[in-house]
């Protein structure tokens, strides 16, 4: 059995169904992410993890130990909240003190072990400074070491970055990752913002209006999303209608403006028989400028530097084809659709 | 002409600056003027200290003033002790907040002193506690240690403030993040170490604003120790009344209120001074 293992858990607020029957298995020591837009119910099967809602169904159970009905102040799991609640008639030290106190400990060791988690988090010396005076990533450190200070089996964090700016939100990810590394715990973590899910997370689990869509590493979601709402959501990607002709070795799809294409058989999201109508996914990066190929006009192109992204026109299409590569900044190109990257989608 | 920043803030206080000028800050001097004189027949006498001698010599203003300051500090105590649990449940736990407050201040409508005749009627001889036990025969004849002792004015007076005590602690509550307590209850506390080291310590300064409004008012009352406290509920601000209006003693009146101002305001600093102590301790 996984470490955590969360089955047929729902949970509804007003007759919506907000988390609907979610199975999820987290390893010990993983760095696992839920990722979603706002609303997808990530938040609350977080909190049922860490106790705050009762799930309507299904189990949660945490190394072997059904959870539904314990209270958080007895399970073995401690959150990062997203808007950090640090206490604020308590200094630094008192905060993350503050799940010590009650386990009896040597006043030395308590000490030892608050000021050793300060050093972890990188707060050294600023125990006694009052918690109205932190900046922003300083709560986000403080919340961190309070959780983290009480060794939890699993820490649980809303959004942790989510309230910090571009720089720090960056560092501050190379460094959660880090300390990750170094306690060993398993983390699960939520966001709505893919590129921290991507670049933190060992797996993640891709969550829309209340269901896991699906879990993977980040490499193979984003290379292998199995439907359209993940592949919509990480990154950006290109759609074209299509048709199953055959399934063999390798996928003959009937692509329409693209004419026929054969595509690798694991290239083919599964379920997907003969004869039907399937999405062809390709990301902006893989569409290729060439001599020949299907012929379109730029719409609009964006200079990023090293690469530039175009918007191209092709005739019977109505979207333009996002391409991102080397063009020249107008007129007339071609567009080449290697079948390798091509990816066969359920058309839902 | 060009006026400055503090210029415009003077020009905007100015009303309320000339109506405490004159309502409060002259009449309070005037009243340190008449302490500091004796009386000689109806006119003021020479300047001395003799009105403060007579205050601080004397063994029964010594005791009034006792009575005073414990009679009100135990209505503080009552006041806010019952009034927590009430604006602890409308913070916390009511649906329609705003339907409560309005129901809890419903009996603050009335005027003060019909609050206290109110009182009057319920406790008295023949009040409405005396003659209902009588009907259900849990007494043979009324009981009279309802009214006319400091029992009577600290009901009346903690009913009386209620209000001023439920307000500021319900804004206090109802100010505390609720996440801070769902990250309480994460670090391993239960619902009560949760209200002890949370609730409590966050709550305090509508603790303390209440237990202020409520024990400095109170230790000056007059209405209430004259009408239900008799004799032995007499406060210090009956004797002052009876040095101005019955006796004519100005100064020594004046001696008197200002002895009594200036031990509720030490009384009171100690309070929030300890007050924020313990809650420092409270970790």
């Amino acid at each position: 059995m996984s470490f955590l293992s969360v089955s047929r858990v729902s949970k509804s607020f007003g007759g919506a169904a907000v988390v609907d029957a979610v199975d999820l298995s987290i390893e010990r020591g993983e760095f696992f992410a839920l990722l979603g837009p706002s609303g997808c119910g990530k938040t609350t099967l977080l909190r049922m993890i860490g106790g705050f809602e009762t799930p309507d169904n299904g189990t949660i159970a945490i190394d072997g130990e059904v959870m539904n009905t314990v209270p958080p102040h007895r399970r073995p799991t401690n959150m990062v909240f997203q808007n950090y609640a640090i206490f604020p008639h308590l200094n630094v030290f008192d905060n993350i003190a503050y799940g010590l106190r009650r386990l009896r400990l040597r006043k030395d060791e308590l000490r030892a072990r608050a000021e050793a988690m300060l050093a972890t988090v990188r707060l050294e010396g600023l125990g006694e400074r009052a918690a109205g005076q932190l900046s922003g990533g300083q709560r986000q450190r403080v919340a961190l070491a309070r959780a983290l200070v009480r060794e939890p089996k699993l820490l649980l964090l809303d959004e942790p970055l989510g309230a910090l700016d571009k720089r720090l939100r960056e560092a501050m990810q190379v460094e959660l990752r880090a300390i990750q590394r170094k306690v060993g715990i398993t983390f699960l973590l939520v966001t709505h913002d893919q590129e921290e899910a991507l670049s933190l997370s060992d797996r993640v689990a891709v969550m829309g209006a209340g269901r896991i869509l699906q879990v993977a590493a980040p490499r193979e979601l984003y290379e292998r999303p199995n439907c359209r709402a993940v592949a919509d959501f990480i990154g950006d990607m290109n759609f074209f209608h299509a048709t199953v002709r055959q399934i063999g070795d390798s996928v003959t799809v009937n692509a329409g403006l693209l004419g026929i294409l054969a595509l690798p058989r694991a290239n083919l999201a599964p379920g997907i028989r003969t004869d039907d109508h399937i999405l062809l996914a390709i990301r902006p990066e893989h569409v290729g400028f060439s001599e020949a190929g299907v012929a379109g006009e730029i719409a609009s192109a964006t200079f990023l530097g090293e690469r530039s992204h175009y918007h191209v026109k092709i005739a019977g299409r109505s979207d333009p084809v996002s391409v991102s590569g080397i063009a020249p900044t107008h007129g007339t190109v071609h567009l080449v659709f290697p079948p390798d990257h091509l990816i066969g989608l359920p058309n839902a | 002409m060009a006026i400055g920043n503090s210029g415009k803030g003077y020009v905007l206080l100015a009303p309320t600056l000339l109506v405490m000028g004159l309502a409060l800050a002259a009449p309070l001097l005037l009243l340190a003027v008449y302490s500091l004189h004796d009386q000689n027949g109806l006119a003021l006498g020479g300047w001395t200290l003799a009105q403060y001698r007579a205050v601080l010599a004397s063994a029964g203003y010594r005791s009034l003033f006792l009575r005073s300051i414990a009679i009100s500090g135990l209505v503080t105590l009552v006041t806010v002790a019952l009034a927590y649990p009430m604006a602890y449940f409308v913070a916390f736990h009511a649906r329609r907040k705003f339907a409560w407050l309005i129901a809890l201040t419903i009996p603050f409508w009335t005027s003060y002193l019909l609050r206290v005749f109110a009182w009057k009627i319920i406790l008295g001889f023949d009040g409405v506690i005396n003659s209902a036990a009588l009907r259900l025969h849990l007494i043979d004849q009324p009981l009279s240690l309802l009214l006319y002792n400091p029992f009577a004015v600290v009901v009346t007076l903690a009913h009386a403030w209620a209000a001023f005590a439920i307000l500021p602690i319900y804004v206090s509550l109802e100010k505390i993040d609720r996440s801070l307590l769902e990250a309480a209850g994460d670090l391993g506390d239960g619902a009560l170490r949760r209200f002890l080291r949370i609730t409590l310590p966050l709550s305090l300064p509508g603790v303390i604003g209440a237990a202020i409004l409520i024990f400095v008012p109170t230790t000056g009352d007059y209405v209430t120790p004259e009408l239900v406290g008799g004799t032995k509920g007499t406060m210090i601000a009956n004797v002052i009344e009876v040095q101005f209006n019955s006796v004519g003693n100005w100064p020594l009146g004046a001696a008197l209120s200002l002895v009594s101002m200036a031990m509720v305001a030490v009384i009171a600093a100690l309070f929030v001074a300890s007050a924020r102590a313990a809650a420092k301790a409270a970790r």
